[in-house]
């Protein structure tokens, strides 16, 4: 006689209390004393907050309007949160500043190419990435500088930078910024481990040049203190100059978080591709520069999302970027009631706040994508 | 390399290649002829004086003596460039030549005429005045005595506060804030009584509180703020155009001519004043390097200052600035043109 059980009970349901959404609150937000409190205490504060926020911004909003009025308690005839009105019938300005209105698709056609180029870059599977790639850093900005500035040739009107405003400058100033300081910034980081003492002093003392100067002091010097060392024939465009000079800053603080990367690699790695026969150029492209720029996904990622949002300093040499383009925006006087400045810095927070999440969720989704490779090998 | 996105880096290159030699040693006209448009230095962002409008384009008292310029260099008040100026950069651009004037609400003192550049003509009397409540019932600055005053930080009022107050022995206290929004609500919230800063700018911050209705300007004004248009030294007849642009528009006003009538009276007039000041008799455009109709044309595309001060200034605005100084001479104010003859 046996007492083995030929067949398996059937398993049971796991007990109420630890299953479902109950079992989930249980083990994430009430497992102990101190993460209950903290989250009664997070959820306090939330409650606190949250509503007063959702009626400023939606409903205690005005939506529709041709003038300030409407933004005034005692015309709409309840308490007011976020004149959205103004917003509307500012927006043109604020997204092209002073952009001439019959020339507008060109800076809308340029928003295109600037989407088609991250989607192409941004997308892993996208088709031709190395295509995309030369038009990311080449055939886009070309393009991009004839279509907004003008080109005579094609017949595309020049349009002076002075007219140039809002989004659009602020778009452009970050895209030059990051565009140019990811090469620069590897050649630089190279640059400075390399053997070569005469490059690697160099590439040294440019790094630490502008990582020890404060931005806005590189734009003061770029639009106050430049135009007066020129000699008098010789003028460079005032968009350019402190575009030059984002771009050179965030180069030097893009050099060192990619050094950052290069040491991580181990020695060896670069010593076993040189046993394999490549060559030490090879060794650095197909070897070791993938694997430390992987390393560094959350430092560039990082690097980027504060150029994006140091760009608005060149609201105070006069370039009229987005935040710039707000503040002049906010002078109307047939616009003044009083949440106007309060709306205006809301609309800005949602701005910046969109583009920079969106980056730092890509970057999440980078991280969890390159890390696929080492799971199960710890 | 995947973090990347589309943009003009061949701009920076491409536009450092345009960098275009502009002639130094003529004159500022011929610089402004050459290059076919004129470009003027603004605050961009002061009601009335220079903003910019939904669509980009920019208008203000400021803003439409700029375009006057253009109109009686170009026959064309488009053919002017707008470059908003911070007060800290504003002297610089035009000293290194970035800008041709700058109209930017500047006040005309000693120190800054003598340091580089020149100031032709003035084209708005201001001076500082004060917001306080209706309810306080009070008409004069002197009875503010034992007031608190809210300021805005790092300006000339806090000096001519003191000076004002001290000379006549009245007590004040003064509370600073770092920009206007803070000023304005500290005022709005009872903690000043009063708020003080240009008259100019008080109307514009008295339409942003929550009820302008209760607030009111006290006439007086306890600093002398003249407004005016800045040219670099060492160019008389660029500095003559631009005196003379503010001085057609006083002298149209003088002599009736408006927007609106000027192609009527154009044709009709007998007038001999009129007649000169439009360019019908006389050659009195040419000392200036410009057609003789270069009064018609800025009266024509921008109007005489009374249309300019109505337009952006006056009754036809939310702002609702009385004319005060700025009437004509005729009228009690100090706008007064010489004869163009």
């Amino acid at each position: 006689m046996t007492i083995v059980r030929e067949t398996l009970l059937p398993p049971a349901p796991p007990p109420r209390r630890a299953a479902g959404p109950v079992g989930w609150l249980r083990d994430n937000l009430f497992s102990g004393a101190g993460n209950t409190v903290t989250t009664l205490v997070i959820l306090a504060g939330l409650a606190l907050l949250l509503p007063p926020v959702f009626r400023f911004l939606v409903t205690d909003a005005v939506w529709r309007g041709d003038s300030g009025e409407v933004c005034r308690p005692e015309v709409a005839g309840h308490p007011v949160g976020a004149c959205w009105a103004f917003i509307g019938a500012k927006i043109n300005y604020l997204v092209y500043g002073s952009y001439p209105a019959a020339e507008r698709w060109r800076p809308n056609l340029f928003f295109g190419l600037v989407a088609l180029g991250t989607a192409w870059m941004l997308w892993l599977d996208a088709p031709r990435r190395g295509l995309g790639a030369v038009f990311v850093f080449l055939v886009g900005p070309l393009l991009s500088y004839g279509l907004l500035s003008g080109t005579p040739v094609l017949g595309l009107a020049p349009i002076a930078t002075s007219l140039w405003g809002g989004i659009l400058v602020t778009l452009v100033v970050s895209l030059v910024g990051i565009v140019a300081s990811l090469p620069l910034g590897i050649l630089l980081a190279l640059g400075r481990r390399s053997d070569l003492p005469v490059l690697r002093y160099a590439c040294i003392g440019f790094i630490e040049f502008w990582r020890g100067v404060p931005l806005i002091t590189v734009l003061f010097m770029a639009n106050v203190m430049l135009p007066l060392f020129l000699p008098g024939d010789l003028t460079v465009d005032r968009l350019v100059r402190p575009l030059v000079g984002i771009a050179l800053f965030a180069s030097a603080y893009m050099a060192e978080v990619v050094r950052g990367g290069l040491q991580a690699i181990p020695e060896g790695q670069g010593r076993a591709a040189l046993a394999l026969g490549l060559t030490r150029w090879q060794a650095m492209r197909l070897v070791i520069l993938p694997q430390a720029l992987k390393v560094v996904v959350p430092g560039i990622v990082n690097t980027l999302i504060g150029l994006f949002k140091d760009t608005t300093l060149v609201s105070i040499v006069g370039i009229a970027d987005f935040i710039r383009v707000l503040e002049a925006a906010r002078a109307d006087p047939r616009w003044s009631a009083p949440t106007i400045p309060a709306t205006a810095y809301a609309f800005a927070a949602l701005f910046y706040l969109t583009f920079c999440f969106a980056m730092a969720r890509y970057a999440a989704f980078i991280e969890r994508r390159l890390a696929a490779g080492e799971r199960g090998r710890a | 390399m995947r973090l990347v996105r589309v943009t003009p880096l061949g701009m920076l290159l491409g536009a450092l290649l345009a960098a275009s030699p502009a002639p130094a040693q003529d004159g500022t006209l011929a610089q402004v002829k050459a290059r076919g448009h004129l470009v003027c230095g603004v605050s961009g962002g002061v009601a009335g004086f220079s903003m910019p409008d939904g669509q980009g384009r920019w208008h203000g008292l400021d803003v439409d003596f700029c375009r006057a310029l253009a109109a009686a260099i170009f026959d064309d008040p488009d053919k002017v460039r707008f470059i908003p100026q911070s007060s800290a950069a504003r002297f610089t651009a035009l000293q290194s030549g970035e800008i041709d004037v700058l109209a930017r609400n500047t006040t005309w003192t000693l120190s800054r005429d003598t340091a580089a550049m020149n100031f032709p003509v003035i084209t708005f009397f201001d001076g500082q005045g004060f917001l306080v409540r209706k309810s306080l019932n009070i008409s004069q600055v002197k009875q503010l005595d034992r007031a608190t005053i809210c300021l805005q930080q790092g300006t000339t009022t806090e000096l001519n506060t003191a000076d004002w107050f001290r000379t006549r022995g009245l007590s004040y206290q003064v509370v600073t804030f770092a920009n206007s929004e803070q000023t304005l609500g500290a005022y709005e919230s009872g903690r000043c009584d009063a708020y003080s800063t240009d008259k100019s700018s008080l109307y514009g911050e008295r339409l942003k509180t929550a009820h302008p209705e209760d607030h009111m300007i006290l006439d007086e004004a306890i600093s002398k703020e003249p407004f005016a248009p800045g040219v670099r030294q060492g160019d008389d007849a660029w500095r003559d155009l631009v005196a003379w642009t503010h001085y057609a528009m006083i002298d149209a006003e003088e002599a009736g001519i408006t927007q609106d009538n000027v192609d009527r009276l154009r044709g009709e007039t007998l007038s001999p004043d009129v007649k000169r000041i439009l360019g019908l008799e006389g050659k009195y455009g040419q000392g200036l390097g410009l057609t003789d109709d270069w009064a018609y044309r800025i009266v024509r595309h921008v109007g005489n200052y009374g249309d300019v001060f109505a337009r952006n200034l006056g009754d036809g605005t939310p702002l609702k600035i009385p004319r005060g100084l700025n009437a004509l001479w005729t009228n009690g104010g100090l706008q007064y043109g010489p004869p163009i003859r």
